[in-house]
């Protein structure tokens, strides 16, 4: 048979194996040039994805810390790790708690594989906030990268849920009342409160319908979700022609966009450098799995509450927050306050050009300094004055308590911010993105002091106790 | 498609005619149509568009109905829980029951108040602590006496109760569903 002049087919060439082997793999596997080595990025499956060359200052490690990247292994580190978990785990409220414990003793490495998606589940939640810090300070969301900060927030979002709903899964004392605390706090929100709650747990308490909707979400629908959600946060990036773009404070843009810019290849520049913090992690989670255990407490008992009865470490925050503020504020208003300001980051009329500088300037990291030290002072201050000697429900007797240990409160704090960020124009001159930076810190560290607070410094009955 | 004059004339023996130019074909109206007019194209498209929507309606509402909690029928009709002859509560006793999830509080003048033991805070399981004389939840240190008022905050209101109805000098409380009050009030005792 006459074929068509395909240059190089060699289909019809060679021995059985030599013609399975090429069916196969289209093209060299182990590059000796950079030829080879470009063919590989652009024809892989995987790498495809990938610029066959990019700039050279955007691979330095200290740029983005490889945050993104490892936020991604340790996705694909849960999903093995929660695929082998799932063959050994019976979601139903009888049989949960024990199949765990039959999958520590009795199946080979059980121990070590749940511990594992354990570690990297928290793991994953401090790298994808410090991730999120990182592009918020080298102006990662500004112009082309607007949305992309969007999608980063929806995969916060997924992140979180689930968490929240493997927290549940082992069934045990720390699980059962985590999020019976956590499902109460629903309760709060006006109006559909009630309605809400009963949702989230599938009927009025927390039992077998509760821990199969967790279980569905965990394993199958924010999965998807991540994998989704993921390849099009990847996609966005290439679109925007790679990572932020690192500059000093005195370089301008148009310089460095110009000649100044020096490619390299993909392969084996970047892929190699990954591949090493890919490693390097994975390492790390594998030899923290073998001395720190995933903790697993008595079985589950509605009928006694522990105490204290924690929320999940990440909604500590919201839990200080609420012996703090009525609940209406504590639950409702200050998350979704926050959530709006940073769904709205990206959109703010910037005045100054800073994208891909380091808190975009000398005076910058200044005010962030500011900020940070303001921050670690006032805030624990402000816990031990409101704890012991504030009481404004009492002070206040004729007022609604939602005033007084609420909208009151919350009112002087936002006062207070306003201060700070007039303070921080007018004294240290700083611009518009400077300011809205060191808000963006002052906040986040007080949330951060709020979460430290919840885990180590409150024991029994929620009182203020020194761990140590 | 309609005959083209052409032929018809020639079957019924007329004078042939050439077609006449309404009858061509229009080009595709797209461009050419004003935009306020509707044409059946135009027409068409939106009816696809408005039944795709029916359709992702559809689909969320499985979706909602999938995620809307069931009851059983075991806990919607009356679950009655028989706690026992009224002697054997002593006034100014609390008593607990795991079944029902509630105590069943005597008190001082022989009245019967059932209550729920969710702290009415964020949930947890109050335990009554004898020393105290009054409920006190481990979680955030609510406190409640034995009628199920709040003597400490942050619960924001007293324990959920559920109704009790004395048959033939049994104690029988109805544990259907809690009920939820803002104060106590005499009415929610049951007087032997």
């Amino acid at each position: 048979m006459t074929q068509t002049a395909d240059k190089g087919d060699n289909s019809n060439r060679g021995g059985l194996a030599i013609r399975i082997w090429r069916s196969l793999v289209r093209g060299p596997i182990n590059p000796q040039n950079d030829r080879e080595r470009k063919w590989i990025v652009i024809h892989n499956l995987i790498l495809h994805f990938r610029p066959v060359r990019l700039p050279l200052r955007t691979i330095k490690y200290t740029h983005t810390w490889g945050l993104g990247g490892m936020s991604l292994v340790l996705f694909l580190v849960l999903a093995t790790t929660g695929v082998l978990l799932m063959f050994a785990y019976e979601p139903s409220t009888q049989g949960a708690y024990d199949s765990i414990r039959g999958m520590q003793q009795q199946v080979l490495f059980g121990k070590l594989v749940r511990n594992i998606h354990h570690w990297s589940a928290n793991f994953l939640i401090v790298v994808v906030f410090l991730h999120l810090l990182r592009v918020f300070f080298t102006g990662g969301y500004l112009g082309k990268r607007q949305f992309n900060w969007i999608i980063g927030l929806a995969l916060l979002l997924c992140v979180l849920i689930s968490n929240f709903t493997g927290y549940l899964l082992p069934w045990d004392q720390l699980s059962y009342w985590a999020i019976t605390i956590s499902t109460g706090m629903i309760r709060y929100v006006p109006l559909i409160g009630e309605w809400l709650q009963q949702v989230v747990r599938d009927g009025p308490e927390i039992g077998q319908a509760t821990l199969i909707n967790f279980y569905t979400f965990h394993t199958t629908v924010v999965p998807i979700l991540l994998i989704a959600l993921m390849a099009w946060h990847f996609w966005r990036v290439r679109k925007a022609r790679g990572v932020v773009m690192p500059r000093l404070p005195a370089e301008h843009s148009g310089d460095v966009q110009d000649e100044k810019v020096e490619y390299v290849l993909t392969f084996p520049n970047l892929l190699f450098r990954e591949f090493v913090v890919a490693l390097c992690l994975v390492a790390f989670i594998m030899v923290f799995s073998l001395f720190f255990n995933a903790p697993l407490g008595d079985a589950a008992n509605p009928g006694m509450s522990p105490n204290p009865a924690k929320a999940p470490w990440y909604f500590v925050g919201i839990q200080e927050l609420l012996l703090h503020f009525h609940p209406l504020l504590a639950v409702v208003m200050i998350p979704f306050v926050a959530a709006l300001t940073l769904l709205l980051i990206p959109y703010i009329k910037y005045t100054d050009d800073t994208e891909g500088i380091w808190f975009r300037s000398a005076n910058g990291r200044r005010t962030s300094i500011i900020a940070t030290v303001t921050a670690l002072v006032l805030t624990p201050l402000w816990i031990l004055l409101d704890e012991f000697m504030v009481d404004p429900v009492t002070w206040l007797p004729g007022v609604a308590p939602v005033i007084s240990s609420g909208v009151l409160p919350a009112a002087l704090a936002c006062l207070a911010l306003f201060g700070f960020y007039q303070a921080l124009q007018r004294i240290h001159s700083a611009s518009k993105d400077e300011a809205v930076q060191a808000s963006f810190v002052l906040l986040t560290v007080v949330f951060l002091i709020l979460t430290a607070t919840g885990v180590w410094f409150r024991g029994a009955g929620m009182a203020l106790v020194w761990p140590w | 498609m309609t005959k083209s004059r052409k032929q018809s004339s020639r079957r019924r023996g007329k004078t042939r005619q050439p077609p006449t130019p309404e009858l061509k074909e229009t080009a595709p109206a797209a461009p050419d149509a004003p935009e306020s007019q509707s044409t059946r194209r135009s027409f068409l498209g939106r009816l696809w568009l408005g039944l795709t929507g029916v359709a992702v309606l559809e689909m969320v509402w499985i979706a909602v109905d999938f995620l809307r909690p069931r009851t059983s029928s075991a806990t919607s009709s009356s679950h009655i829980l028989v706690a026992g002859p009224i002697d054997r509560f002593e006034p100014n006793s609390v008593t607990a029951f795991q079944e029902g999830k509630l105590y069943l509080s005597r008190l001082q003048d022989g009245g019967f108040l059932a209550l729920s033991r969710e702290c009415t805070h964020l949930g947890c399981t109050v335990p009554w602590v004898d020393g105290e004389s009054r409920f006190v939840c481990p979680c955030h240190s609510s406190a409640y006496d034995d009628k199920g008022v709040v003597l400490n905050p942050p619960a924001p209101r007293p324990l959920d109760f559920y109704p009790v109805r004395i048959e033939n000098g049994i104690v029988k409380v109805d544990v259907s569903k809690p009920i939820k009050r803002r104060s106590f009030e005499y009415a929610q005792v049951t007087r032997p």
